[in-house]
């Protein structure tokens, strides 16, 4: 087993590409990660994507992107965990290299989700939750959300208004990120009035429908400065899964597989909770913020939304969260958020951050599955000389 | 007529949904509040329900009374006019709701209005021929009318369930029925056409009154009883009129056919009206009652049954939820939800 | 159309017929070949009472699509009396009456149509308790 870098980052804007095809955005982003690193041949490819089969009649994206982006013969495959997806590619590229099998690894997340009606891709995100059980009722993934988050209220004395800070924190972030969908801050105020989608959960709760891709180069630790000055390492990558449905777990508000697989991430570092200096979470629901939180152990059970009131979120908190938007402001392509979060990271960690600088060293990535089914850590380190 | 074995009703279960369409609403858009009301209110189903959901629900309350396991049933037949599949029976689904397949016959029932008293006719043959032990039938619709025209008053939605079984087992036991048909083209719908024709004036006298009044009184010869052996007696409710006037026709006072009456509240439920009215006699019959059930169906005819309620009554009463309760369960609506509930939005 | 799928999970839809495990007798909803709670494989059917309380609900506006028709409506969490989880629709009562806690009973409704010509799907949703019968 040996330690993995990323040496090359990038990103396409978040945004609604009328103009740019699935393909053409991974392209996009698979181009500016392998001019990042400073690298011209990969040996593999993992794409991390969920929704292209239903939306654009289209699979096997492995090869395609592969074909399409000049990459050669490649080993190539789609990785798939619902809104995990991009994080799932990832860890399948950090086992890739860890295991010695592959050298140089591409990991690309990708999603175009606007090429259909947003009823349509409503319910096509819906394959992230149980089919027979629970998307055959009529919930929408958002509606599934807000099971949680009503519960949550009700268990913890807490009103939807309480959850405000989590937006406004992103689109706080999300102003200086250049490719971030949603470039203006909001307010509290808005937050209270904003249209239901689900009641509680409203528009300003849930991360937007849009296209995007991200991508980043894997390589081995040791041979990372070879190709660039500002390598990234990562120090723990670590996976785990609940049973899928809501209904299925014994205790519905305790993000089960987050919470695991963050402890495992943990210890493989050797970090905890109090190490991290940036946290790029789940936000696609601001409930799931609150409970990726008390998941990973910044908050105790029921008081993630109480760290956000206190302003410990923000840039200037005591763990920043969604520094760069996250899925709130920067957006949720789904298959493509989780890596965004490691490309963003990155970003920190190199102190290419701009405007939204902190002082990293050590960061968090975790991106969940359906409503908490899967869960993906890794914890990233700005490679120290050696 | 009388079966080869002494049969009757071993359990019975009713449904209504729970929104209502006051007639003053329909007459506020189409009349300016002018219109003569046939009925208070009717019933309207939600933008779940149809005649499968609730056959299903009146049929369950029917287990529950009769207490017959399910796979008891050799026969689970649906009587109605808005069956939701033209093809593929309301019956199977049904059926399967209710745990009673494989081993069952399902099939479903048309003869307008009266649509579930053909059930019931065939389940009392089905059981006194000894074919079975247990069969039911139901009545039920959810029905339609063309905006703006006089139906619209009054074309509501509910029915009833009844499982048939051995007398010895009945809460209330059949005496003996008469069916009295004519082909009488008074009412009556094309395939593909979304609303009936009817013909106005001529759906009275040689239609409702004329069967309902041959079958009532070849019943009533046949068994050589007047309408003062009856306790109770049910006949189809179109509006508040027409039962009232056939009552009066054949005999029977307006105290004995009070319990059965739900149309002012409820209107018009088609193959479920007379059942239906039933039920309610039924939620309230002490044993010994003797009651007539008659039903009309227009192009056209008329069921007619007798029965007498058994001790058995008492203990099964309670075991499902009363027909008041569900008469009482009222959510009202304004014309333009009960449009939307019953897509009529969609046809031009 | 989809009418395999629909077909084969027909006894648990129409019904809320679940499982109890015959190894570890907990209940099983919805029903599968593996206990949940104990990994073992014999389990019997069992329907459940249908009786039950909200446990969390939703109502949806923005709906996906197959439900738009029926928006806005209200799904939820409903806890079984006798002790899982269910996700379904809550229905016959307004949306902005239900509450945590709510008892409810299952009825058999209709959850959608896949269109026009298609198969009208059908299952289970709840309702606060029309009466209070013995049984």
């Amino acid at each position: 087993m040996r330690d993995v870098s990323i040496i090359g980052i990038g990103q396409t804007k978040v945004g609604e590409h009328w103009h740019r095809s699935l393909r053409d955005l991974a392209v996009d982003a698979i181009s500016a990660a392998l001019k990042d690193a400073k690298v011209e041949r990969v040996g593999a490819l993992y794409v991390g994507n969920m929704l292209s089969g239903e939306l654009t009649a289209q699979e096997h994206l492995g090869a395609l992107l592969a074909d399409w982006a000049g990459l050669g013969s490649i080993e190539a495959v789609k990785v798939e965990a619902a809104c995990a997806s991009g994080a799932a590619a990832v860890r399948l590229g950090y086992i890739g290299v860890a295991s010695g099998i592959q050298d140089f690894v591409l990991v690309c997340g990708v999603e175009k989700m606007t090429d259909a009606d947003a009823e349509t891709t409503t319910a096509a995100w819906s394959a992230a939750v149980d089919a027979d059980y629970e998307a055959s009722h009529g919930p929408s993934f958002a509606a599934i959300n807000a099971l949680l988050m009503r519960r949550y209220m009700y268990e913890f004395g807490v009103q939807r208004q309480d959850f405000a800070p989590f937006a406004v924190n992103a689109h706080q972030n999300g102003v200086n990120n250049p490719c971030a969908m949603f470039r203006s801050p909001i307010s509290a105020e808005a937050f209270e009035k904003a249209r239901m989608i689900a009641d509680p959960i409203s528009l300003l709760d849930a991360a937007p429908i849009c296209d995007g891709a991200a991508a980043v180069v894997l390589c081995p630790s040791d041979r990372a400065r070879e190709f660039v000055g500002k390598p990234v390492r990562i120090r723990g990558s670590a996976m785990a899964t609940d049973r899928l449905a809501l209904h299925s777990r014994s205790d519905p508000l305790c993000l089960h597989a987050a919470q695991v697989s963050a402890q495992k991430a943990y210890q493989q570092a050797g970090v905890g909770p109090h190490d991290i200096n940036a946290l790029e979470l789940h936000d696609a629901f601001t409930v799931m913020a609150a409970l990726s939180l008390e998941a990973c152990g910044f908050a105790e059970r029921g008081k993630g939304v109480r760290l956000a009131q206190e302003g410990e979120i923000t840039l200037q908190g005591r763990i920043p969260i969604s520094t760069m938007g996250g899925l709130k402001a920067r957006g949720h392509p789904v298959g493509a958020t989780g890596v965004y979060q490691i490309v963003e990271l990155v970003e920190q960690l190199r102190g290419e951050a701009g405007a939204n600088q902190i002082d990293c060293r050590l960061g968090m990535a975790q991106s969940i599955g359906g409503s908490g089914a899967t869960a993906i850590t890794h914890i990233l380190e700005a490679q120290e000389e050696r | 007529m009388k079966p080869a074995r002494d049969v009757g009703i071993v359990g019975y279960g009713a449904y209504v949904p729970r929104y209502r369409l006051p007639a003053s609403e329909v007459s506020r858009v189409w009349m300016e509040g002018r219109a003569a009301l046939p009925v208070e209110e009717k019933s309207v189903p939600g933008l779940d329900e149809d005649t499968v959901t609730m056959a299903i629900e009146a049929a369950r309350n029917a287990l529950a009374r009769g207490g017959v396991a399910p796979e008891a049933l050799r026969a689970v037949w649906v009587g109605s006019e808005s069956h939701p599949y033209a093809v593929k029976p309301t019956s199977t689904i049904v059926a399967e709701a209710i745990g009673a397949t494989p081993q069952v016959s399902a099939a479903d029932w048309e003869f307008a209005c009266k649509a579930g008293t053909e059930a019931l006719q065939a389940a009392i043959a089905f059981v006194g021929s000894g074919m079975a032990d247990y069969a039911m039938a139901i009545g039920m619709d959810t029905a339609q009318a063309r905006p703006g025209d006089a139906l619209e008053y009054t074309a509501a939605a509910g029915g009833a369930a009844y499982i048939v079984g051995p007398r010895e087992e009945s809460l209330a036991y059949l005496e003996g029925s008469y069916s009295s048909v004519t082909d009488t083209p008074d009412f009556f719908r094309r395939p593909y056409q979304h609303y009936p024709e009817h013909g106005g004036r001529f759906t009275g006298r040689p239609s409702y009154f004329k069967h309902t009044t041959s079958a009532v009184r070849a019943l009533l010869d046949e068994l050589g009883y007047t309408p003062g052996d009856f306790a109770a007696a049910v006949f189809h409710q179109p509006n508040i009129k027409f039962p009232q006037r056939v009552a009066q026709m054949l005999g029977f006072s307006k105290e004995q056919i009070q319990a059965g009456m739900l149309v002012p509240k409820v209107g018009n439920t088609y193959a479920g009206s007379s059942l239906l009215g039933l039920t309610a006699i039924l939620d309230e019959a002490k044993p010994g009652d003797r009651v007539l059930l008659a039903s009309f169906g227009s192009g056209a005819g008329s069921d007619a049954f007798s029965f007498v309620v058994t001790d058995l009554i008492k203990e099964r009463q309670a075991l499902a939820p009363r027909t008041q309760a569900y008469v009482a369960r009222r959510k009202p609506i304004d014309y333009a939800s009960y449009i939307r509930y019953r897509k009529k939005l969609q046809i031009h | 159309m989809n009418l395999p799928r629909y077909w084969r999970t027909e006894k648990a839809r129409y019904a809320l017929v679940g499982e109890i495990c015959r190894t570890c007798g907990k209940p099983i909803f919805p029903p599968r070949d593996v206990c949940p709670h104990c990994a073992q494989t014999w389990q019997e059917p069992h329907a459940f009472s249908g009786k039950g309380r909200v446990y969390s609900y939703s109502t949806v506006y923005e709906a996906p699509a197959g439900y738009t028709e029926y928006r806005p409506y209200t799904v939820a969490l409903v806890k079984l009396d006798e002790g899982p989880l269910v996700t379904a629709q809550v229905t016959d009562v307004d949306n902005q009456d239900v509450r945590i806690g709510m008892p409810v009973e299952m009825v058999t409704r209709k959850i959608k149509e896949e269109g026009e010509n298609g198969l009208i799907v059908y299952g289970y949703k709840f309702r606060p308790v029309l009466e209070d019968v013995k049984r």
